[in-house]
């Protein structure tokens, strides 16, 4: 079963949205709480990292009995150098950002821990995709 | 998961019910559908937090209580007593006043809930410091408990082990009897309640006390004493001599009671919408780090509590005054003296489990099937969140429909798209309505609320 979310970038008021969305339906889906928290904390922070650094992006999460698996796929400066942006506490952030709480860095390496696949691709000035995978 | 049975104090009288859709509309776990023209509380969802009662335009939601002859099964028939019952009354009425016009009533003892407030808050602090899952989340409000374990099933762990003071309170006197020599059968404590709620966690789900032995309605008790003060002639009457709370346990009940008073970052949130909101915040982790989060059903805490007579914002400074008349008066009991007879039971609780009622089906599979069907009904399904097919919803009452609890012809929209392809006749759409909303509902009737001979 696939959902569909667009994430507009910049808008800080409506992020968390796909997240809520995606919790509700995994509650519903009787998806163990241990697990649902950890894809919506990694989702948050993905579906932020959009907001804070893309013009736009889609969310696309896909539920099979096996897995769940979220792809973010966005429009915007994409990362150079992605060992580094996977550092804890490395941030390109600009103050403002930082002022309303984010940007601590901390970002992808917390996608990280909290999903059992990830996997992030880019190409600067067009964009970034970020997929993270969990087993059930 | 083990399963139990769970006791709900909110029920609905089928002959007042006309089946209108304002508590099926405010009822925030999505727990009341209309059957047969009256509200169904479904069990497994209420979290007993009253705003049914509260919006119910005829009172046909009441709450189970106990019967106050039933004090006279015990020899020594104790009330005990939150202090937003006497924030109800003027502050010229004192306390003690207040509290012997009980001992008229029949009660032997008058107690205070709040009795126990410092050695919780004690407690409170303790675990919200030891504790791995941040914020630590009150037990205070039993709505909330419930709430947790119904639609927050994640935050389960963060929830304190530690026992509300009414509890704590309620064992501590019955000890206290107990020392003075009366025997345990022969003491009855009844505590004064301001909600559904507390009546829910008194009577029934978890192992949350049993040194309580029934509820008396607040509202009731109010009624029954206001008239006897009001008709007492002021002479010289012997009162009662009560330890004094301090002005911290006078407010604890009310909104930033426990906040204020907790170490670390503390955030109160109160009215249990607003506490939804805030709890899907804090499971998406966009809260910061706070230490002690106080959570409670009501606007204003327990001064907005569905059995409270007065209003919630009145009662709130009242007790606030009471509060700033006891802050030059020292003579407050310390409960360190009584240490020996507090047990840890008495003022802990074990871990609560979860009890997810939210979740389409056991089987993650078929849960699957099921929202794939809950999905493509929608496309059907006009999205106006009418209420009129008896479900909350749209997506509601493609559930039900998933569930087999519900049709698709219970959409009053679908039924008029299913006439002009001729699939339904007119007499049968009539049938459906009555079936949700009750024989004959669609007849003229004048004497319904707000018709023109209403109440002949």
């Amino acid at each position: 079963m696939e959902f569909i979310y667009e994430v507009e970038g910049g808008n800080f008021t409506k992020a968390g949205n796909a997240s809520s969305a995606v919790k509700k339906t995994l509650k519903q889906l009787n998806v163990n709480p241990k697990i649902v928290k950890r894809i919506v904390v990694a989702l948050y922070e993905a579906e932020v990292n959009v907001v804070a650094h893309a013009y736009k992006g889609v969310i696309t999460v896909n539920i099979t009995p096996e897995h769940i698996n979220i792809l973010l796929d966005d429009e915007g400066p994409g990362i150079p150098d992605i060992d580094l942006a996977m550092k804890e506490g490395f941030s390109t952030a600009s103050s403002k950002v930082r002022e309303m709480g984010f940007g601590a860095g901390m970002g992808l390496p917390n996608i990280k821990k909290n999903v059992d696949d990830l996997n992030v691709s880019s190409i600067v000035d067009k964009g970034t995709k970020v997929e993270m995978k969990t087993y059930l | 998961m083990k399963k139990q049975q769970i006791y709900h104090a909110l029920k609905v009288d089928h002959d007042i019910c006309y089946g209108c859709t304002h508590c099926m509309n405010v009822c925030p776990t999505d727990a009341i559908r209309i059957n047969d023209g009256k509200a169904l509380i479904l069990k497994k969802r209420c979290v007993d937090c009253g705003e049914c009662l509260k919006v119910c335009p005829v009172d046909a939601i009441f709450v189970e209580q106990d019967d106050l002859k039933n004090i006279f099964d015990f020899e020594c028939r104790v009330a005990l007593v939150p202090s937003v019952f006497t924030g109800q009354f003027p502050t010229s009425i004192t306390e003690e006043e207040i509290f012997s016009v009980m001992h008229e009533l029949g009660f032997t003892h008058v107690f205070q809930a709040e009795f126990m407030v410092d050695v919780i808050n004690d407690l409170m602090n303790e675990q919200s410091l030891t504790n791995e899952d941040k914020p630590l989340i009150s037990t205070f409000c039993p709505s909330i408990i419930r709430l947790i374990q119904v639609k927050f099933p994640s935050l389960t762990d963060n929830i304190a082990t530690v026992n509300p003071p009414v509890n704590a309170s309620a064992a501590f006197y019955r000890k206290m009897l107990i020392k003075q020599g009366i025997a345990e059968e022969q003491i009855g404590i009844f505590y004064v309640t301001p909600c559904a709620a507390k009546i829910a966690a008194i009577k029934g789900f978890e192992k949350y006390h049993d040194s309580i032995n029934g509820v008396i309605n607040m509202q009731y008790l109010y009624n029954k004493l206001y008239v006897k003060i009001k008709n007492s002639t002021k002479e010289e009457k012997e009162l009662p001599v009560l330890p004094h709370l301090s002005s911290k346990s006078i407010q604890w009940s009310l909104t930033r009671g426990e906040a204020d008073n907790m170490n670390g970052k503390c955030l109160a949130v109160d009215e249990i919408h607003n506490v939804i909101e805030f709890l899907e915040l804090l499971e998406n982790d966009e809260i910061p780090v706070v230490d002690f989060l106080e959570l409670r059903a009501c606007d204003q805490g327990c001064a907005g509590g569905v059995l409270l007579h007065g209003n919630r914002f009145l009662t709130v400074e009242r007790l606030n005054e009471r509060a700033r008349q006891l802050e030059n008066d020292n003579e407050g009991v310390n409960w360190k003296e009584h240490k020996e007879i507090i047990k840890d039971k008495d003022l802990f609780i074990s871990k609560l489990d979860s009890l997810p009622a939210m979740s389409l089906d056991q089987d993650f599979s078929e849960a699957l099937k099921k929202m794939e069907r809950i999905r493509n009904l929608m496309c059907y399904l006009p999205g106006i969140d009418c209420g009129a097919c008896g479900s909350p919803n749209c997506s509601a009452l493609a559930e039900d429909i998933v569930q087999r609890k519900a049709n698709l012809s219970n959409c009053v929209f679908l039924q008029r798209t299913m006439e002009k392809s001729k699939k339904l006749s007119g007499e049968h759409a009539i049938r459906l309505i009555e079936k949700t909303w009750g024989k004959d509902r669609l007849d003229k009737d004048c004497r319904k609320k707000g018709a023109k001979n209403e109440g002949m």
